[in-house]
């Protein structure tokens, strides 16, 4: 049973006399514990698509289901709850609270779950180990380095435990050795804790390191590799 | 952590925040200062009514308030002074004849409201005595003295011990005549007064009336403002012949003017706060503005739309907590210290004068006061963080996150 089902979905943007379709009858399955990179030129809907299976975005029509959940019939409120409880988001500019120390950052998502504080410092403390950010734990995003502040985005995409995490480009922004250091986490993160991974990414390394790859050129899907 | 975060958000730009801050302080210390110059004006202008001339309660024949002749005594006036005697909250009272009359000197005659009195009751109940700028309060052993205003000594061209005649209607419509020596010149803060009064022994009036024993007033002050409306009502109880008055209803433009100036004083204060909502607004949509990324990226992530408010309204309520208590602190010392010393207004006395109010001003203001322009100051910001949170809410989480 896959994890994330999309079936015939598009997304048109109709900006008056033209309308851009920016996916085209996109059907994909993935199944738990995948490593997917999706990729693409720019403009080849890869960023749409991962915001519509994210609940960012809707289609304009199509369906997707998550672990069973057609969230194209969900209200904006219950989507809310869904990406809460079972998405997890790695941006391209990692998106971190600047206000907020690593761990904090990191127990955020928990703390929005309700889950007790002892409990919360703990799993985000472990996260951040994992990541290899044991030491910075206390420190602010300013911190830290662009690598650092990715792989804190990482800690805090998966501390409370989703049924998958989406990643927008995700080492758009740093250089090789950070760009390395992300990947292997996330692959052993992959594979330890069983995570699904799913990428958006023109950036070959990425790529190199997947397990499926799914190319879409002008919306629609061109090849689906599971190597 | 919603409180930390918001807590934190409002250090991120110090200075942003610090020029917030600061308005929110000075608006409200401004405010504060301005309201209570006001009502201490104000509070000036009726004690100062009250002591001089009002007292607190007023007794008359309600016939004389209709047509002031001499006719028109209190009736009974033994009983009257018993009941007074006899009631524990009347702390003072005095009598007193009053004729409207003409005050003649070689320079000329000025109407004049001549007031016959008992010096020593009349000490006890009003402070015209104290304002003697020349002269004693009627000394002992000497008939025919008077007492004047200094502006009425100006325009009479009379010093201390000159003559002058008072003339009079006595009971009869008789014109009657008497020179009186200038004993004493007072100047109080109204110069309308000082310019139509004059006082004279009781007993030397009834000489020339020929009504001993009557009087058309009774003057008295009870032990405090509060006991005002409590006495009046007894007194109508007990003297049900009697026009019973307090100083409100003898002087309503005082207590218009109590009421008008607290409405004023609101308006004044919420349209100081409107400015500083509007300042708020200001600082906090470009606060969302900048943070659009962050805010994109705690929408995705699964903020809801409450907790996303809520953010921005405890972050504005934070900025006007802090900016003000230091407004109200600022305003309460430089209150505290001004009352103290007085603020001379010498360069507008003149004006002061003539609205019955010295030309030291001594601000002050009620405690609750306080209190209410905090919750004022709370209310405020939580009303001009409503556009910003707004604005938040309206991003949409896949554009927000990247910056669109």
């Amino acid at each position: 049973m896959s994890i994330i089902h999309t079936e015939n979905l598009t997304k048109t943007y109709d900006s008056g006399a033209v309308k851009v379709h920016a996916l085209n009858d996109v059907s994909i399955d993935i199944a738990p514990g995948e490593f997917t990179a999706i990729v693409g030129p720019s403009g080849s809907g890869k960023t749409t698509l991962l915001n519509i299976i994210g609940g960012l975005d809707t289609p304009s029509s199509g369906r997707i289901v998550i672990d069973g959940t057609d969230i194209t019939r969900l209200s904006d409120g219950q989507m809310i709850d869904f990406r809460l409880n079972n998405i997890g988001f790695v941006f391209q500019s990692y998106n971190l609270i600047p206000v907020l120390t690593a761990r904090e950052n990191v127990e955020f998502i928990m703390l929005m779950q309700k889950w007790d504080k002892k409990k919360r410092e703990t799993r985000a403390t472990e996260m951040l180990q994992s990541v290899g950010l044991g030491d910075q734990i206390d420190r602010r995003p300013s911190q830290l380095s662009g690598g650092q502040q990715q792989r804190v985005a990482v800690a805090r995409a998966l501390a409370s435990g989703p049924k998958f995490v989406l990643a927008d480009e995700p080492t758009a922004n740093l250089d090789s050795a950070s760009t390395s250091n992300l990947l292997d986490i996330m692959a052993n993160l992959n594979a330890q804790l069983g995570t699904t991974f799913v990428f958006s990414t023109h950036d070959q390394r990425v790529i190199d390191r997947a397990r499926r790859v799914i190319t879409l050129e002008d919306g629609k899907i061109l090849s689906d590799e599971t190597r | 952590m919603l409180l930390k975060i918001s807590w934190r958000n409002v250090w991120r730009n110090r200075l942003r925040s610090g020029v917030v801050i600061a308005a929110i302080a000075l608006g409200i210390w401004a405010g504060l200062f301005v309201m209570a110059l006001s009502v201490g004006l104000n509070n000036q202008r009726t004690r100062s009514a009250i002591s001089t001339t009002l007292s607190h309660i007023q007794l008359h024949n309600p016939a004389y308030l209709k047509d002031s002749k001499v006719a028109n005594f209190i009736p009974d006036g033994e009983h009257v002074t018993q009941v007074l005697e006899a009631n524990p909250q009347v702390k003072a009272f005095t009598t007193r004849m009053i004729v409207n009359g003409m005050a003649s000197s070689s320079a000329g005659g000025f109407g004049v409201s001549l007031n016959g009195i008992d010096p020593e009751k009349e000490a006890r109940v009003t402070d015209i005595h104290d304002h003697l700028t020349e002269g004693d309060w009627f000394a002992e052993g000497k008939r025919n003295q008077v007492v004047i205003g200094a502006k009425l000594a100006d325009k009479l061209k009379v010093k201390l011990r000159s003559k002058i005649v008072l003339n009079f209607q006595n009971e009869q419509g008789d014109i009657v005549a008497g020179a009186f020596r200038v004993a004493g010149i007072f100047k109080t803060v109204s110069s309308q007064y000082d310019e139509s009064t004059a006082f004279v022994r009781m007993k030397d009036l009834e000489g020339l009336l020929g009504t001993p024993g009557q009087f058309h007033e009774v003057a008295l002050l009870t032990s405090g403002l509060d006991e005002v409306q409590p006495v009046k009502e007894e007194l109508k109880a007990a003297l049900p012949d009697l026009e019973v008055r307090a100083w409100k209803d003898v002087s309503p433009e005082l207590g218009y003017a109590d009421e008008m100036m607290n409405t004023m004083l609101y308006i004044f204060i919420l349209i100081i706060l409107m400015a500083l909502g509007f300042g708020i607004i200001n600082t906090m949509l470009m606060a969302v503005l900048e943070r659009k990324r962050e805010l994109g990226m705690l929408m995705s992530v699964g903020m809801n739309r409450v907790r996303t408010f809520s953010m921005i309204v405890i972050e504005t309520v934070f900025l006007s907590l802090i900016g003000g208590p230091v407004g109200i602190l600022l305003g309460w010392a430089t209150i505290s210290w001004v009352h103290s010393k007085g603020l001379d207004l010498s360069a507008v006395g003149k004006g002061l004068e003539s609205l019955g109010v010295g030309a030291i001003i001594y601000p002050e203001l009620e405690s609750g006061i306080y209190f209410n322009i905090a919750i004022l100051v709370v209310v405020a910001a939580i009303l001009a963080s409503i556009v910003p949170a707004i604005r938040a809410l309206m991003y949409k989480p896949a554009e927000a996150v990247r910056g669109l």
